[in-house]
């Protein structure tokens, strides 16, 4: 067995929480020093995992497998592929970015500096574990884990209405997971009458089910993943969530977690229920069209400026799910570049405007005004951030957009035309919340916002940059995508769309 | 070079860059990083600003120069040069190159471009000299003009859609420049949104392709026109004009244009005059290869530019605020130009014509009034104006020039341009012609009014006023522009202009008319005398009134509300938008997540009434346990009884 790039990877962040555990409480700054330190050999280790991945090869990569419980056929795999290795590289990048932007953000919470830092790495790795597992119960398991240290995130170093939105979150993913739950064992069932129980992903594949119990199965995962997402009208934790925790911990619960639910749907509901996903898809499309045009509108009569990136995130994932949901190459792909676009946009716009709002001690739009004047740098990364939230071409976002939407037209021109229109709303919340809070003349109580701090710049830089920079190159991430894409496409088992007028082999001969 | 077919598009079919054109990239790669630097390069770098800002948009343009008489060297058939730089995004059967298409088209407006955009970065040297954000300024010019290059260099439709919102976002941060004024962000705000409504068409029209042809590129799409359907080809035409209506400002999203006047005048110069206005035209004539295919859209597009150039000139009848006035000849201008551009190729060449023409002189009198506006205390209104042919020489000269040029003075460069479109519309139909023949007309009236309004009659000046000529680095650009406004007739000498497009438009063709050339020329200059004689008599024989008279009739005060543009947005657009959305908050809130949290009442609260049954008192558990024992006993005798 060759090196264990992935336990590694997962496991190192674990060891860094629970050595934060150990250390002496009071020291806040070694505390985040030390967080730091961890997630940034994460990331070295993260690039060299993504460097010994063959682009070219098909199925899971660097993969372990050992027995865990042998009489369920619970195995503890690990393996990635395209897919699996954006949101795994999604994950321990965006990590030390959290961590540098929340270097005081633990200061002041119910519970040590020390178990802050602590919960955010445990994050991480469980993350990294659920975007790695190809067994379908170590899955549920790190499914169910993660929900552990945000809660806690939430509840004890947020703001406001802290305890409410955590149990309210809780709530809401327990429902979820129970139904997954169900379905898990509903796997078992079905593994077991067809020879050897076993939740390898690789073997469930093989299964062959009878229609109704594939699409009950279907179901429960479906909706945890729902909820998760989040879609329409399983969102409304999200808000709340968003409103009530620290910025850090909305950008490791927006970017990164939710982004299981997405993930899960194109590994699990596709992967292992093409038939219940071909049959579902027209609900789920419009659903997911709906989500596109609700959350924007919902977003743009938001007051908070925390809440109003929550909503626009309802209206991002409407997107993501259409993509998964259309069966296209250009679809699939898009919405997995969407996914990690998405995280990076969001992590920028949740932070800057978390910067804003602890400057001021307020998230009411209302109690800003021509913040540019006094914070220009502040201004700019708020608009760039912005700009890339509505998916202007030349930063990521617009490619994994503008993607999900040919993919979408080719399966259904009346879903691409009605999501289209989220580029219009878009505009609108975003111009709409930039205007009032950094342009116009400045508001009194605003005149004393300090421009943007260099650790504040530091954790920026990086993201900005992604963002740019996979505006213009996003081919090394598609690379890696378009095959792990195609071939869950194939899975599911649906005809490409083919052009009306293909191109003659003498237009293509064109220089 | 394949002759076109009848009723066929003329597909693209460029050739290598080599040798002197493997440059062509750095075209675009100067601007975009003046730009760049700039905005990267903190205090030092922004101290020198207005200098790196234009020396990068100048050595774009003696590249593009270079280029272009590299051009004209070679033969017609090699005229269509095309750079691949790299894969933008590979994705199934779906590819994108970021690749530079240099052929008779866009070396034209790249030449426009960059040449008209240097001027305008000089005259903003002085213009913004006492701007403390000025290096700033120059940052966002020369991202401008970057993304204007890439529009309209672009070979794949996608990647013109990147060049298409960098104008966009360009043009918001110009138009906000004064961001602190609240006027100013709302316009720059409402500017972006407009053309976003645009951008709906160029997305769905890039979708379209996709889904027929698997390709958005140039050679592609015109290589597969003539076998797509006749829907599909419409559909297009349809989606591109709306493209095109959002960024030249065309009826019915023309409402941004105005406001857009909020920025610094070089930036009405820039954007609104001779370029960003211009990407519609630019984007029809383009994409000749699918109107060919649909003449549905085209007389669309034809309609669109009818209404537009009456449209914008009434509007331009009614403003007392010098750049507003320009603001709706500016309208009215690309509208005669989306009229030819949707004749088709008798008219392509013409549209272009008339384009580069009204790009000379529309930016000579954008900065003409900003170099008023200087020597008036940034004062707009026209009213407070009057006798400034003397004060300002030099800025009155060139505007003269400008002033003679867009009525179509005979001999200057707008006499030459629009006479060609305007023959071109009656050959289409009587009611085509009629119009542009008016819109003549109403245009001499307006541009008349500007021209007495501002440079003759009294001096009707605010008293702590005291106009002054502007420096030369302002004056050297408006004499070189009022020039060319002078003289930009001479791209028609032999037909130049039309043979020159060829490659790109195919033939001409011929048109017959009801009346000789000749005669319709001497209509269209009798219509100009008329427009003038009125606006003589009007504003040049009775003096100014110092404010605008109120008892008007219900035209003028229509065309002072812009036509209630905006009002019928607000009607049927804002408000409805509004309430939408506050419903949907409530629904959210109230319905939506009250539904779930009222689940979870139900639980706690039939919860609770269990929980009362728990009183901890042991006699009425007793009690409890006897009431079940009894219930239990008479069951089972029940049922054994029974």
């Amino acid at each position: 067995m060759s090196f264990p790039y992935l336990s590694v990877l997962g496991g190192l962040p674990l060891v860094g929480a629970v050595l934060l555990a150990l250390l002496p409480r009071s020291r806040s700054a070694m505390a985040a020093t030390v967080a730091l330190g961890t997630s940034l050999i994460t990331l070295v280790l993260g690039v060299v995992v993504g460097l010994q991945f063959d682009a070219g090869a098909a199925g899971f990569q660097l993969s372990e497998q050992v027995d865990w419980i042998p009489s369920l056929g619970v195995h503890y795999a690990l393996g990635v592929d395209g897919i699996g290795l954006t949101l795994v590289l999604l994950t321990v990048v965006l990590t030390p970015v959290v961590i540098l932007a929340s270097w005081h953000d633990g200061d002041a919470g119910r519970w040590s500096t020390n178990s802050f830092f602590a919960w955010m790495l445990a994050l991480e790795g469980l993350a990294i574990g659920v975007f790695a597992a190809t067994d379908v119960f170590l899955f549920y398991v790190l499914f169910e884990a993660t929900l552990i240290p945000i809660y806690f995130l939430i509840g004890g170093f947020g703001g406001g209405q802290r305890s409410y939105a955590a149990v309210k979150f809780l709530l809401y993913s327990l429902f979820g997971g129970l139904l997954m739950l169900a379905s898990v064992v509903g796997l078992y069932v079905v593994s077991a009458e067809a020879g050897a129980p076993s939740y390898l992903l690789s073997d469930l594949m093989d299964v062959t089910m009878g229609e109704s119990t594939g699409r009950l199965l279907f179901a429960g995962f479906f909706i945890a993943f729902a909820v998760k997402a989040p879609m329409f009208p399983l969102h409304t934790w999200l808000p709340d969530a968003a409103q009530s925790a620290t910025p850090g911990t909305s950008v490791l619960l927006v970017s990164i977690l939710d982004k299981i639910g997405t993930f899960g749907m194109i590994r699990f509901c596709l992967g292992l229920f093409p038939e219940a996903s071909q049959w579902a898809s027209p609900v789920v499309i419009a659903l997911a069209t709906f989500s596109v045009l609700y959350g924007a509108l919902v977003a743009i009569g938001q007051t908070d400026m925390r809440r109003l990136v929550a909503y626009t995130s309802v209206s991002h994932f409407g997107f993501i799910v259409l993509g998964i949901f259309v069966f296209t190459s250009q679809g699939g792909s898009g919405s997995t570049l969407y996914m990690f676009n998405h995280g990076l946009s969001t992590a920028a716009l949740f932070l800057v405007t978390g910067m804003l709002i602890q400057r001021r001690g307020s998230a009411e739009i209302a109690d800003f005004g021509g913040v540019q004047k006094v914070a220009p740098v502040l201004a700019g990364v708020f608009l760039v951030a912005g700009l890339s939230s509505l998916s202007l071409p030349g930063l990521s976002p617009f490619v994994s957009e503008f993607l999900v939407l040919v993919g979408t037209f080719r399966t259904s021109v009346v879903a691409a035309a009605v999501a289209t229109l989220g580029i219009v709303l878009a505009a609108l919340y975003i111009l709409l919340m930039y205007q009032r809070t950094m342009n116009g003349p400045l508001h009194e109580s605003a005149a004393a916002i300090p421009d943007l701090r260099l650790r504040e710049r530091l954790a920026l830089a990086p993201v900005l940059g992604l963002i740019v920079i996979l505006g213009f190159f996003p081919q090394p991430l598609l690379e890696v995508i378009d095959p792990a894409v195609g071939a869950t496409l194939e899975q599911v088992g649906v005809e490409q769309p083919k052009p009306d007028v293909p191109l003659t082999a003498a237009d293509e001969e064109q220089p | 070079m394949l002759p076109a077919e009848a009723g066929g598009g003329v597909p693209v079919l460029p050739v290598e860059a080599e040798g002197l054109f493997s440059l062509l990239w750095l075209i675009v790669a100067l601007p975009a990083l003046g730009a760049v630097l700039l905005l990267l390069g903190g205090r030092a770098v922004n101290r020198l600003g207005h200098l790196v800002g234009t020396a990068m948009s100048a050595g774009s343009f003696v590249v593009a120069l270079v280029l272009f008489i590299g051009l004209l060297g070679r033969g017609e058939e090699e005229r269509q040069v095309q750079q691949q730089l790299w894969t933008w995004l590979e994705v199934g059967d779906y590819t994108v190159d970021m690749g530079l298409l240099f052929d008779p088209l866009s070396a034209v407006f790249v030449l426009l471009i960059t040449g008209v955009g240097s001027l305008i970065h000089l005259y903003s040297i002085g213009y913004m000299v006492h701007d403390e954000r000025r290096g700033r300024f120059f940052a966002y010019l020369n991202l401008f003009v970057a993304a204007m290059l890439v529009l309209v260099l672009a070979d794949d439709y996608l990647a013109v859609f990147l060049g298409w919102e960098g104008v966009g976002l360009a043009s918001y941060l110009l138009i906000g420049f004064w961001a602190h004024k609240q006027s100013a962000a709302v316009a720059a705000k409402k500017a972006f949104i407009v053309n976003r409504v645009g951008d709906l068409g160029m997305s769905l029209a890039v979708m379209a392709m996709v889904a027929t042809f698997s390709t958005s590129s140039f050679v592609g799409v015109s290589a597969g026109m003539p076998e797509a359907s006749s829907g599909i080809a419409t559909a297009l035409g349809l989606l591109l004009l709306l493209a095109a209506c959002g960024k030249s400002a065309q009826v019915p999203l023309q409402s941004w244009l105005l406001d857009a006047m909020e920025g610094p005048t070089p930036v009405s110069a820039l954007i609104h005059a001779a370029t960003m206005v211009t990407a519609g035209v630019y984007l029809v004539v383009r994409s000749n290869f699918i109107y060919a295919e649909a003449p549905v859209a085209q007389v669309a597009v034809m309609v669109v530019g009818l209404v537009t150039l009456l449209f914008g000139a009434v509007i331009g009848c009614a403003k007392d605020d010098i750049k507003k006035a320009l603001a709706g000849s500016t309208m009215s201008q690309i509208g005669y130009m989306m009229l030819a551009a949707g004749i088709g190729p008798a008219g392509y060449a013409f549209a272009i014509f008339h384009l580069l023409t009204h790009g000379f002189f529309k930016a000579n009198m954008f900065l003409g009034a900003g170099s008023v506006m200087h020597a008036m205390d940034d004062d707009v209104d026209m009213r407070h104006y009057g006798a400034l042919s003397r004060a300002l020489p030099i800025t009155f000269v060139t505007f003269a020039a400008g002033y003679l040029a867009i009525i179509g003075f005979p001999g200057f460069a707008g006499f030459w341009s629009k006479d060609k479109i305007i023959e071109a519309a009656f050959a289409e139909g009587w009611i085509f012609g009629v119009g542009a023949l008016l819109g003549a007309g109403v245009t001499a009236f307006y541009m008349t009014r500007v021209m007495l309004m501002t440079f003759f009659g009294d001096k009707r000046w605010r008293p702590e006023v005291h106009p002054h000529e502007s420096p030369s680095v302002i004056t050297v650009p408006l004499m070189v522009l009022g020039a060319l406004s002078v003289v930009g007739g001479v791209l028609l000498l032999g037909g130049w202009i039309t043979h020159w497009l060829e490659p790109v438009t195919g033939p001409e063709g011929e048109h017959e008319l009801f009346v000789s050339a000749l005669v319709l020329t001497a209509m269209v200059t009798l219509t100009v005398a008329i427009g003038v004689a009125v606006a003589w008599v009007v504003f040049g024989r009775q003096s100014v009134p110092d404010s605008a008279p109120q008892r008007v009739s219900w035209l003028t005060r229509a065309a002072r509300n812009d036509l209630y543009g905006d009002a019928f947005n607000e009607a049927v657009f804002m408000r409805p938008g509004q309430q939408l959305v506050r419903g949907l908050v409530y629904v959210d809130d109230k319905i939506i997540d009250a539904s779930v949290g009222g689940l979870a009442a139900l639980v706690s609260g039939s919860s609770g009434q269990v929980r009362r049954s728990q009183t901890g008192f042991v006699r009425s558990y007793a009690l409890t346990m006897l009431g079940g024992a009894l219930v239990a006993v008479v069951a089972t005798l029940a049922v054994t009884l029974a």
